[in-house]
């Protein structure tokens, strides 16, 4: 075998060169190469999809269910999700001008920010957030432009933080609430603080409400149903996180007919549609799933209030994250950085938890810590934190 | 019945020694509060005690033989199913009783330590009450899932990566 000299020049997309991998890949690399941890650094349900969904899936293949479906997907899937919306959130949406369905919410995410971003817009992104959203918002074009939230407003924006980053090119702010990494959430009264500001001046917010169904203290608020607003908000949510379908990667984005058609154009170039099999899985959930998901809400409601009581014992402040499934404890009394604290109680105690830092500077001096773990593996992660920290608050 | 009672009792069901400190941080109440709830539920009669869910073909010499029998049976005038019943729930093998709709009346739960034992118990205690006019005896062969829980081996193992978004 010969070697040949490659003499080919690298050609990369400016964009893409900008962007950084993601924080979490080099922890993954570093948790990944160790034995025996607790892991709670998991964004995900630790539910296997229900036997249901799954036997829907199967039945499809089954019955040769394996062609493509519509470019927005099942049109029965659309309007399962069109009845969903509407009772649940009372938001309104047309199944076959105002729904797609997604590979998942992250393309749905990404589709929504390349319908609307131009080259050098600025989107407000609200931080700490989701890893893939600047980077997201950059291989559109655009500028991502953070707004800081903090422990002491229970990770909740702030207008005035919004007012301070406004420029004549803003086009577009991102909410996600319920949040991950803070898990917090935003009420009516506070969110629509917010919504006249977006109608101020003008701007498209986009909403991933892939959490909405994982809110403990109150129904969740969606952007869209307050007044004024779902003519300017374009949804996003998905099946992961609520019904533990992650892998099936099936989501959807709501929009007015006008972006909805415009996400249609590149979902249909890019993507065709959405996995069918996965499409029957989905729409199975949305018709049977209730029972087992209100279960599972249930199960992590209870584990929320027990890791999040137990780190405030360990000597960790932390808010009471209304959402989601993560608790994002401050963990400045203990004198480390995120990195130093995520790194050392991996390897000092074998627990993996995500450095805040990931998610945006406002993270710093917090961790993610997933509690979708068994009770069993967050009894002994709380042990071995409250160990860690006590030696390092010392 | 609250709510917190029936989150008390979902849970418990599934996990009966769960301490009471841990389900009080767990639902979010008082130790005292959970004890008292505890109490109440069990002078209510609503807890009738709590069991361990064991797998017998695991415990090294100590095998069950287990067989779910099909009684038709005459009512009695004034209590039905009732008197009949009773004088079958009473007896220490009966592990299970229900009154059933359908081809036979009630369904019969017994645990012995051999098939001969229940046979023994069948011809001579069951049968032999008046208002029994027949039972159809099934021996349990293997027990797959018992109260919600499954008893064949599962790989534990979280398939989950260690880090993810």
């Amino acid at each position: 075998m010969t070697n040949v000299k490659n003499t080919h020049d690298v050609h990369l997309s400016k964009a893409v060169e900008r962007i950084e991998p993601s924080g979490i890949r080099r922890f993954f690399d570093l948790a990944s190469s160790m034995d025996n941890i607790i892991s709670l650094g998991v964004g995900e349900p630790d539910y296997t999809t229900p036997w249901n969904v799954r036997e829907a899936s199967i039945h499809s293949l089954e019955k040769g269910l394996t062609s493509y479906t519509a470019n927005a997907g099942l049109l029965e899937l659309r309007e399962a999700i069109s009845v969903y919306m509407e009772s649940r959130f009372q938001t309104a949406y047309d199944p076959e001008e105002e729904i797609i369905v997604t590979v998942g919410a992250s393309e749905g995410l990404d589709i929504a920010l390349r319908a609307v971003v131009d080259p050098g817009d600025e989107i407000l992104v609200v931080e700490p957030c989701f890893v893939s959203y600047a980077p997201l918002v950059s291989l559109a074009g655009g500028v991502p432009i953070p707004v800081p939230t903090s422990m002491e407003n229970n990770f909740q924006v702030n207008v005035e933080a919004i007012k301070e980053r406004l420029t004549p090119k803003t086009k577009a702010i991102m909410l996600s609430f319920p949040n991950n990494p803070t898990g917090a959430v935003m009420g009516r009264e506070e969110l629509a603080k917010v919504a006249a500001l977006v109608q101020e001046h003008d701007l498209v917010v986009f909403s991933d409400e892939i959490y909405a169904e994982l809110s403990y203290d109150e129904e969740h608020v969606s952007t869209a149903a307050l007044d004024g607003m779902w003519e300017r908000t374009i949804l996003i949510s998905g099946f992961s996180k609520s019904f533990a379908m992650t892998g099936w990667r099936v989501g959807y984005v709501c929009a007015p007919a006008v972006y909805a058609r415009a996400m249609l154009k590149i979902h249909q170039y890019a993507m065709m549609c959405a996995s069918t099999m996965a499409q029957y899985a989905a729409l199975e959930a949305m018709k049977n799933g209730r029972a087992d998901m209100e279960e599972m809400v249930a199960s992590y409601r209870q584990r929320r209030n027990y890791f999040v009581k137990s780190l405030r014992e360990a000597g960790l402040s932390c808010h009471s994250p209304g959402g989601a499934f993560y608790a994002f404890p401050s963990i400045r009394s203990t004198g480390l950085t995120s990195e130093e604290f995520a790194e050392k109680l991996l390897i000092e105690q074998r627990v993996a938890v995500v450095p805040g830092h990931v998610f945006g500077d406002g993270g710093e001096g917090h961790v993610r810590c997933s509690y979708a773990a068994s009770m069993k593996q967050l009894e002994e992660a709380v042990d071995r934190i409250a160990a860690f920290v006590k030696n390092y608050q010392n | 019945m609250t709510e917190k009672e029936r989150e008390l009792l979902l849970l418990i069901e599934k996990e009966g020694r769960m301490s009471a400190e841990k389900l009080a941080k767990m639902l979010d109440l008082q130790l005292n509060e959970i004890k008292q709830m505890l109490h109440q539920l069990e002078s209510r009669n609503v807890i009738l005690g709590y069991s361990a869910i064991i797998d017998w073909t695991k415990a090294v010499g100590t095998e069950i033989v287990t067989a779910m029998i099909d009684v038709k049976v005459t009512p009695q005038r004034g209590r039905g199913f009732d008197e009949v019943a009773e004088r079958i729930y009473r007896f220490n093998e009966v592990k299970a009783c229900y009154l059933m709709s359908g081809t036979y009346d009630l369904s019969v739960v017994i645990e012995g330590r051999t098939m001969s034992e229940i046979a023994n118990f069948v011809s001579e205690k069951l049968s032999t009450l008046e208002s029994v006019i027949s039972t159809t005896t099934h021996f349990r062969l293997k027990q797959y899932k018992h109260d919600g829980i499954i008893f064949v081996d599962e790989d534990g193992a979280d398939p989950r990566i260690v880090v993810s978004p």
